[in-house]
Parts: C-alpha cells; sequence; structure tokens
C-alpha cells in the first residue's frame, strides 16, 4: 500500500514538472504587471492588445499557412511514396529507403545548415517557399513511416483479390488500399503539423526576413524584451491544441472500451 | 501498360524528394567542408583539409567535450525519471493509461520555445521559484538556477524527456507479465525479477531513447542560448555562428560531417543491438 502511494507521487512529480512552465505561461496570461514576477492582479488586457499587435499576429498566421501547407503536401506525397515502397520494387530502392531515416536521425540543425547551403547554391530567396519546403523535407518520412506501418500489416491477398477481379494500380489503390490507411494517414498528419509547428531550429536556418514564424519572433523577442501578449497567444494555442487532443483522445479510450466489450 | 505507367508516376516522388531533399544537400556540405572560405564570408574552391584540423584546436575540443558531456548529463537523467515513470504506469489499468500517456504528450504539442520562455520565468534571479524561496525565507540570496549549465540540463531534460517516455513506455508495456509472475514464482525477488527480466527486455526501448534524446541536444542551441546565458557553447552554437555571424561555412560544415559521423556511428550501435529504423522516436 504504502509502496503505490509512493509510486503516484512519483508520476504526480514528473507531470508537475512537465506542466509546471505551462501553467506559469498561463496564470501570468491574466496578470496586469508586465513583469512576469509576482501575480498582481486579474486582467484581459493582454488578450486585447495581443489583437493590435500586428507582428506577433503576422509571426502567428505564418507559422499556421507554413504548418498546414507543408502537412498536406507532405501527407499526400508520404501516403504515395509509402505505398509506392510497400507495392512495387525499383532500381535503387534499398538506397532510397536509407535516405529516408536521414532526416529522423540527424541533429536538425545539419538538415537546416545543408538546406540552407543548396538554397543559396541554387540562388533561391530565402521566405515563406524556402520554409515551407524545409518543413516538407524533414516531415515527409514522418508520414511514410506511419503509414507504412499499417501497409505492412495488410493482408497481401487483397492486391491479388483486387487484381483478378480486374482492378488495375490505379483503382486498387484507391478503393482498396486507401481506405484502410485512414488511421496511418491521420496519425502522420498529425505528426508532421506538430513537427512542423514545434520547429526552431530548421526554421531558424530557411526563413527569410519577411517570414518571421511564431517561434522565431518569440526567440528575438526573449532577447529584446517580451511582453505578456505573448503569453496570452500561448494560451489561446494551448486551449486549442488541448482540446483537440482530449477529444482525440476521448475517442480513442471510448473505441478500447468497444473492443473489452466485445 | 496502364500498371505501368501508374507504378511509375507513384514511385517518382519519392526519389525525386530523397535525391533533391535529403542526398543534395548533404552531398554539397561535404563538398563544401573540403573548401576553403575568403574573408567576405564566400567561398574558394580550394581543395583542403584545413577545417577538419581546425577542429582538433583545444578551443572546439572543448565544444565538442562539453556538448557530449551536456548530452550525456541531460541522457542519464531522463532516463532515471523515464524509466520508474514508464514502469509505474505500465501497472495502471489499460484506460488510465492511454489517458497518462496522452497527457505526457500533451504538453509537448505547443512550441517549445514557449515552454523554454515558460522555463525563464520559473528560473530566472528575479523568478517565480527564486520569488516564493525568498518570501518563504528558505533562501537569504537568490539561486543561479539559469545561465549556467544547469539552467541548460532543466532546459534539455524537459525538451527531450518525451523522446526516452515513449519508446521505453512502448517497450516496457510489451513485456509479457506472465514473465514477471515466473520469475517470482521462481523465488527471485524484486530487484532480481527487476534486473533479470525486466531490464534486459527494454535494452532496444533504452536504447532507442538514449539516440533520440543524446542527438537532438547537441544541437539544441536555443536552449544553451536561451537558458545557459550563451556562456556555454554547444556543438549547435558553434555551427549556427559558422553559418550566420562568423560566415566561414566550410568550417560549419565540417564540423555538422563530423556530427553527421558521430551519429551514424550511434545509429549503428542501435542495429546492433536489434533495434529497428521504424522504431525510432517511439512513434
Amino acid at each position: 500500500m504504502k509502496k503505490r502511494i509512493l509510486k503516484n507521487i512519483f508520476i504526480i512529480l514528473v507531470y508537475a514538472f512537465l506542466y509546471l512552465p505551462i501553467i506559469i505561461l498561463v496564470v501570468f496570461s491574466f496578470n496586469t504587471s508586465k513583469m512576469n514576477i509576482t501575480f498582481e492582479g486579474f486582467t484581459l488586457k493582454w488578450y486585447q492588445t495581443l489583437f493590435s499587435n500586428r507582428s506577433l499576429l503576422e509571426a502567428f498566421f505564418n507559422t499556421i499557412i507554413v504548418a498546414v501547407t507543408s502537412t498536406f503536401i507532405s501527407t499526400v506525397i508520404g501516403t504515395i511514396s509509402a505505398y509506392a515502397l510497400n507495392r512495387y520494387n525499383f532500381k535503387g530502392k534499398g538506397f532510397i529507403m536509407k535516405l529516408l531515416y536521414i532526416p529522423i536521425v540527424i541533429p536538425e540543425i545539419v538538415l537546416g545548415i545543408s538546406l540552407l547551403s543548396v538554397y543559396t547554391l541554387l540562388k533561391l530567396d530565402l521566405g515563406m517557399m524556402t520554409l515551407i519546403l524545409s518543413h516538407i523535407a524533414f516531415s515527409i518520412p514522418f508520414v511514410i513511416i506511419s503509414v507504412k506501418t499499417i501497409l505492412d500489416d495488410l493482408n497481401p491477398n487483397l492486391y491479388d483479390a483486387s487484381k483478378d477481379l480486374g482492378a488495375g494500380g490505379l483503382e486498387t489503390f484507391r478503393h482498396i488500399i486507401l481506405p484502410s490507411l485512414i488511421p496511418g494517414i491521420t496519425s502522420g498528419a498529425m505528426l508532421a503539423f506538430t513537427l512542423s509547428l514545434d520547429d526552431v531550429v530548421i526554421s531558424y536556418f530557411t526563413a527569410g526576413p519577411s517570414s518571421n514564424t511564431l517561434p522565431l519572433k518569440i526567440y528575438s523577442m526573449i532577447k529584446t524584451g517580451i511582453t505578456p501578449e505573448v503569453n496570452a497567444l500561448s494560451t489561446i494555442i494551448l486551449v486549442v491544441t488541448f482540446t483537440i487532443i482530449l477529444l482525440f483522445t476521448l475517442k480513442q479510450m471510448r473505441s478500447l472500451k468497444k473492443e473489452v466489450v466485445r | 501498360m496502364k500498371d505501368k505507367l501508374f507504378k511509375k508516376i507513384i514511385t517518382i516522388p519519392v526519389i525525386v524528394y530523397a535525391l533533391v531533399l535529403i542526398l543534395l544537400p548533404l552531398i554539397y556540405i561535404f563538398i563544401l567542408s573540403f573548401l576553403k572560405s575568403d574573408s567576405y564570408g564566400g567561398v574558394i574552391n580550394v581543395f583542403n583539409l584545413g577545417n577538419y584540423l581546425k577542429i582538433f584546436d583545444m578551443v572546439y575540443i572543448k565544444v565538442f567535450v562539453q556538448s557530449f558531456l551536456i548530452a550525456l548529463v541531460t541522457t542519464l537523467i531522463c532516463i532515471l525519471i523515464a524509466y520508474p515513470f514508464c514502469l509505474f504506469i505500465s501497472q495502471k489499468k489499460k484506460k488510465t493509461q492511454t489517458l497518462l500517456m496522452a497527457l505526457v504528450i500533451l504538453p509537448f504539442l505547443t512550441n517549445s520555445l514557449i515552454r523554454t520562455y515558460g522555463w525563464i520565468v520559473l528560473l530566472r534571479k528575479e523568478g517565480v521559484i527564486n520569488t516564493i524561496l525568498l518570501n518563504l525565507n528558505i533562501i537569504d540570496n537568490p539561486l543561479s538556477l539559469m545561465y549556467n549549465n544547469l539552467g541548460i540540463i532543466i532546459g534539455m531534460v524537459y525538451t527531450l524527456l518525451p523522446f526516452m517516455i515513449l519508446p521505453l513506455y512502448s517497450s516496457i508495456s510489451k513485456i509479457d507479465n506472465r514473465l514477471i509472475e515466473a520469475s517470482k514464482d521462481l523465488g527471485a525477488g524484486s530487484m532480481a525479477t527487476f534486473f533479470k527480466v525486466i531490464v534486459p527486455s527494454t535494452v532496444t526501448g533504452l536504447f532507442n531513447g538514449s539516440l533520440m534524446v543524446f542527438i537532438p541536444c547537441i544541437g539544441y542551441f536555443f536552449i544553451a542560448d536561451l537558458l545557459g546565458g550563451g556562456k556555454l557553447m554547444l556543438l549547435g552554437n558553434l555551427i549556427k555562428n559558422q553559418f550566420l555571424t562568423a560566415r566561414n561555412w566550410p568550417f560549419g560544415a565540417a564540423i555538422s560531417i563530423t556530427l553527421l559521423i558521430i551519429t551514424f556511428v550511434l545509429v549503428k550501435l542501435y542495429k546492433k543491438t536489434g533495434g529497428k529504423m521504424d522504431d525510432l522516436g517511439g512513434f
């Protein structure tokens, strides 16, 4: 009994560690003082001034544009690629598959500076385009892996059955395989989206002056002086993501329950 | 015939992607690392090994050693927190486990820079922790919790902990409970069961997590910048400076290639212990 209490205390402490900085940010977003030191009184004014802080909002929208565009493109390319790698053999396939793990394992900074170097070599101006391209570059492998995991578990007879019934490659993919890939595609897309929102290192090297993202903006603000508007914006982002994830988890738990009942 | 065309169309994107966005950049910085920089931030096309020899300067060796020490300490602390944590979680009901693991991932869906900023608010001299401790008269003078190695390690452990928890949890929850019961039935104490049954079956999970903590730790320059106060130079900061401020791209490229080789050696070791590439990152 005593042992169990100690174990639970340990678990609670770890969660406290994980949530502490987030709770602090949220609490201080309602603080009247600008200094983020002690809580002096409740106010909503930072939420109001946030909407007139143009450079912060612009950085936020840039972040969303980059995340949505790069997630969409890398999910499409990643899904098609996972299928191609699972279904077909081609020259150099083993080599290509090895290359795909590189963005996952190497330090982000190496990917960042090597992309920067190539953009300079190709005389591409740094901006939204290069930023989106870089986010696509590090997201695709994650989508491929999460779709591939499902493809590997599919019954290989499905392909033959579909072929015997007269379906071509495209029909088999669209009507037989694609529907069963939805969970893998969803989790791959979610992963790509989060990675894109969270990225600091690669964006730092591949964004131009006109394409400040929220992380980069906050990075420079921490050095020059940060306002509680950042806390307010972070709080809004937190509430939105927490709600989405909570709904997702509840749904997952409900389906788990159904499985148990069956 | 139509099938052949379909095959071509769907295999081309992955080939183009892998060659243009992965291989080409790496080959380019590999070539760059053997060139020379001029004093204006440009590159002179003269083959030389100078950039690699420069790494053996005491100044840069020190940066390598510091980075690896910070990364090592971070990895060890992550193991010490994550291992018991995952073990205790895995003893809960399945439903509770799903919820608790979601709660681990949740904070990490917000930007790491925002969370680092949260730590600054907590740790600085006039920060929340010092203010509380001073007001409770526990301390007389504010503690230096950041702008030093402690700050860097707190920030690194915080940012990278889930990358240890996820693979560890997945390997711990895969252990067959009958194995643990069998070990106890055969008279092994909980210590013996832990070291002879549980630990051996989580070796790949441990290695996987360590890799996903150790490698990014070397490159996270923004944590060293913000929580270390720029006092301690990590490899990430060194590379960043070579590319953005010192503008010596060939030297920056040589450090990156060295880091890449170290990464590949670590990954080879991981595969030797039976680790699968698809499991990296615990997804």
